[in-house]
């Protein structure tokens, strides 16, 4: 009945385990970590059931686009996980007149990893006319625009063409590097791509990768 | 008289009795941990089912994976239907059409097993029976007056309810034996029942295909459940010893 | 620098005084026996309920036309959508049972009895909404017995006179079962039926801490100040709350660790039932989950057969031995209303089955037969037998209280122990 002599009785029962109050730490920390163990398990589902269901990985599935229509100097625009990517075909003289901003530019050799592998080149890209690039600024999530035939011009003195941002004014050139003093602290991402023939694009896979 | 006749006939019907008006089934062993029959039933299915009926709550892709079935040997030869893998398992029948042929259309059958049970099926696709006086020519001992058509006819050949002449207590008497195929189907007797069973097998599957996966983390949940019982109880008698 | 927070804190929220008062150092009668789990279960059902109901909500769509289809994407393409949806489809069952057995434990041992009246009201008012909450719950994967069964029960309003048939319109929204429908059960079911189950378990709770809970004798714990020698009280610490307004005799133990670690074994076989259940065999047979309900609403057909969830049947089964529309309505409803009101009917003094005559001892297993009885009477298809048989439980059913009614008011009972026996 009371609860202050326990020696008697309980050596009795003893089975050479150790005294009374060592057992209870015992059985107390045992079945605290078995219990908490339990726990942690139990909130499992719960966590993973928060990631993409199979609907929204079918929805997310690689995008194949067609690219034979795209004219020099022209961009076309395909959604792959319900995100614009865009795709620009470069003009050679384009190409040629990226290496002149890169003094203006933050991350100009692409050290930051917002590429494959494939893409850490001075083009951002496998080959170098197909620019491929998620259309979602670095900053805050906003789709800049594409501005051509010297309408960049207006923000970056002597550059016709680049990406702006409307919300915060944040600056890309054409291979999708993020210039110096805006908002975005990174260059556009290149998602993983691949050519599966000279006229089509996959989008969300890359070779050997898959 | 007709419904007369066929009690009466359920009655006396071997391996098949009249109780409270339900039918006799017949047991289904299926084993959802056996892929190459839960592949086999898959491919029946989608062969011979998909044309009307749909599984439009299952992805493609994930019955391949389940049934370890190759992405693009899937597609190739399991795909009839869409484009992409992740895509439901449906098929191109409007639903009009269907009420239109078959007085109503033709039920989903992602969920079949869980509603009619694996035996029903399985004593249902093994229970037609050539029946001029219906519009598809067949009935079935299960669904009487079913209004679709002998769907694995050319696997069985035409079933028939069939009579034989037996000596019984010194007579010969004209006795009703139960459903005969007329041999011209492409599969034997016991080929088709095998191949039933993997339909079932598949439909089983698609009605819950988590059911594997739910098992094998509730056989470690159980174990788990045995030590923090064990536990649990030994800490309270622990603490009550001092008590009683 | 832990300390000071702590001190912080209580200073201007009694956190640790509410803890030691409602929980640590409650005094609980040392005799609690296995029957006193099942409303710690029945509060971690709760519990489980919720949280995986709000899970749910995350992933189903509450509309006529998606609803089954949104179910179907819980099990298939959530990941482990199937383990939220079981544990719930599951836990509903499960807090049915573990009520069920809460209530008869609180029949046998009297313990609706004087104090314990409002405790009691309380608890059937939670059964109630309970009830609610799972039909409301029912209707959601919109199966065929979600719409049929809803058919049924909303129908049931249709009986009351005047204004029955108006008011079935206005509770479905629309002129028969529909979407309309389908949404504000959901409402229900996901916001406003939990906040008052939560509130009534509340109540429910600060009304038992309040008169203390009984035991299976029915020896109250708790004496008039100064009423008891040192050596008789308590040697457990106990909060002042208690101590100060009575003397606690050594029968007692503190709800932490004691009870704790009581309830916890018990909560450990009941875990070890639920999950064998969950993981196992979902449908339990179709009486979890009934087989007609995979099968996506039909308006134009209903099922062969019908019948509500388990829980439901016994009142079911009454609800269809009266051959009288209204009067069948009269009949199930009054069923509640007659357990409700155990505590008046019961003119007992004696509390524990234990000390009262063998008549009430008979009469309580009878009784609890006879609800399990119709219960199956309730949920099987429906036989010429069966009508007879459900009338005659019926009568029985409501016999319980009549006989308990008359001979508890003379009733030959065996002394009450001062002090706990066990």
């Amino acid at each position: 009945m009371s609860n202050v002599s326990l020696d008697a009785h309980d050596s009795s029962e003893a089975e050479n385990q150790p005294s009374n109050s060592n057992r209870r730490r015992f059985l107390t920390v045992a079945t605290s970590v078995v219990g908490g163990v339990g726990v942690v398990g139990a909130a499992v589902p719960f966590i993973a059931s928060w990631n993409p269901s199979i609907k929204a990985k079918a929805a997310g599935a690689d995008v194949e686009a067609d690219i034979s229509k795209i004219q020099p100097g022209q961009l076309i625009r395909v959604i792959w996980r319900s995100k614009p990517v865009w795709i620009a075909r470069r003009t050679p003289e384009l190409l040629a007149s990226l290496s002149n901003v890169e003094d203006q530019l933050k991350d100009p050799n692409s050290d930051e990893e917002q590429q494959p592998a494939f893409a850490k080149n001075q083009y951002r890209s496998l080959k170098e006319e197909y620019l491929v690039l998620v259309g979602i600024c670095t900053h805050l999530g906003c789709s800049p625009q594409h501005l051509k035939d010297g309408a960049f011009e207006e923000y970056v003195e002597g550059v016709a063409e680049g990406f702006f941002c409307p919300c915060h004014g944040s600056k890309f050139d054409m291979a999708g590097r993020v210039f110096q003093n805006v908002p975005a602290g990174l260059n556009l991402v290149v998602p993983p791509y691949m050519f599966i023939d000279d006229n089509t694009i996959l989008i969300g896979s890359e070779e050997g990768a898959a | 008289m007709r419904k007369l006749i066929f009690v009466v006939s359920l009655f006396l019907s071997a391996g098949v009795l009249a109780a409270g008006g339900n039918v006799h089934l017949d047991k289904a062993e299926y084993d959802l941990t056996d892929k190459a029959s839960l592949q086999s039933g898959a491919q029946l299915f989608m062969n011979y089912c998909l044309g009307c009926h749909q599984t439009q709550y299952q992805r493609y892709q994930r019955t391949f994976e389940d049934l370890d079935i190759p992405l693009e040997l899937g597609s190739e030869n399991l795909q009839f239907t869409g484009e992409k893998p992740g895509e439901h398992i449906k098929n191109a029948m409007p639903a009009e059409s269907g009420a239109k042929w078959f007085g109503a259309p033709p039920p989903d059958l992602t969920l079949v097993a869980r509603v009619r049970g694996a035996d029903w099926i399985y004593t249902y696709l093994r229970t037609f029976y050539a029946d001029e006086s219906t519009k598809f020519g067949v009935n079935n001992l299960v669904f009487p007056d079913v209004g679709m058509p002998h769907a694995l006819q050319e696997l069985q050949g035409v079933p028939r309810k069939t009579n034989e002449k037996m000596l019984i207590d010194g007579e010969m008497v004209d006795r009703y034996v139960g459903i005969k195929t007329d041999g011209s189907g492409e599969l034997s007797a016991a080929e088709y029942d095998t191949a039933v069973l993997d339909l079932v097998n598949y439909l089983v599957y698609i009605g819950e295909p988590s059911r594997l996966q739910s098992e094998s983390i509730g056989r470690w949940v159980m174990i788990f459940l045995l030590v923090l019982l064990v536990l649990v109880y030994l800490l309270k008698k622990d603490y009550w010893r001092d008590v009683h | 620098m832990w300390k000071n927070l702590m001190d912080w804190v209580e200073y201007r929220l009694p956190i640790m005084r509410v803890a030691n008062m409602h929980a640590i150092q409650y005094p609980a009668p040392r005799n609690m026996n296995f029957w006193y789990m099942f409303g710690f279960l029945a509060t971690i059902v709760l519990v489980n309920q919720i949280v995986t109901g709000v899970w749910l909500t995350m992933s189903y769509t509450p509309t006529a036309e998606e609803a089954f289809a949104s179910v179907e994407y819980i099990m298939r393409d959530v990941e482990y959508g199937y383990l939220l949806r079981y544990m719930h489809s599951t836990g509903a069952s499960a807090f049915f049972i573990v009520v069920y057995l809460h209530m008869f434990r609180g029949m046998i041992y009297g313990s609706y009895q004087k104090p314990r009246e409002l405790l009691w009201l309380f608890g059937m008012f939670i059964y109630l909404a309970l009830m609610a909450e799972a039909f409301m719950g029912y209707v959601l994967p919109w199966g065929q017995m979600s719409y049929w069964g809803a058919q049924v029960i909303v129908s049931l309003f249709s009986a009351i006179p005047v204004i029955g048939p108006d008011l079935v319109i206005w509770i479905q929204g629309d002129y028969v079962i529909s979407g309309a429908t389908l949404n504000r059960f959901f409402a229900l079911h996901v916001i406003a039926l939990p906040l008052v189950i939560v509130i009534l378990v509340f109540l429910h709770i600060v009304a038992l801490h309040e008169v203390g809970s009984n035991n299976p004798d029915g020896t109250d714990v708790k004496r008039k100040k100064g009423s008891l020698k040192e050596d008789e009280k308590t040697t457990f610490k106990i909060h002042e709350y208690y101590t100060d307004k009575y003397d606690i005799v050594d029968d007692i133990v503190p709800f932490f660790p004691h009870i704790v670690l009581k309830d916890l074994v018990g909560f450990a076989f009941f875990l070890l039932a639920f999950c064998y259940i969950m993981f196992f065999n979902p449908e339990m047979g179709g009486y979890f989950l009934e087989h007609p309900n995979f099968e996506i609403a039909n308006p134009l057909k209903t099922p062969e057969h019908i019948f509500p969830v388990w829980y439901f049947t016994p009142f079911y089964a009454i609800l269809k031995a009266v051959p009288h529309k209204l009067g069948g309505v009269i009949a199930m409803f009054a069923a509640i209303i007659f357990l409700a009101l155990l505590p008046w009917l019961d003119r007992g003094k004696v509390k524990s089955w234990r000390y009262r005559c063998g008549l009430h001892r008979w009469n309580l297993l009878i009784f609890a037969a006879v609800f399990v009885f119709l219960g199956y009477l309730g949920g099987t298809p429906q036989e010429a037998w069966k009508i007879i048989a459900s009338q005659i439980a019926t009568i029985m059913y409501f016999g319980f209280f009549v006989l308990l009614f008359i001979y508890s008011k003379n009733e030959r009972t065996i002394p009450v122990p001062a002090r706990i026996t066990e």
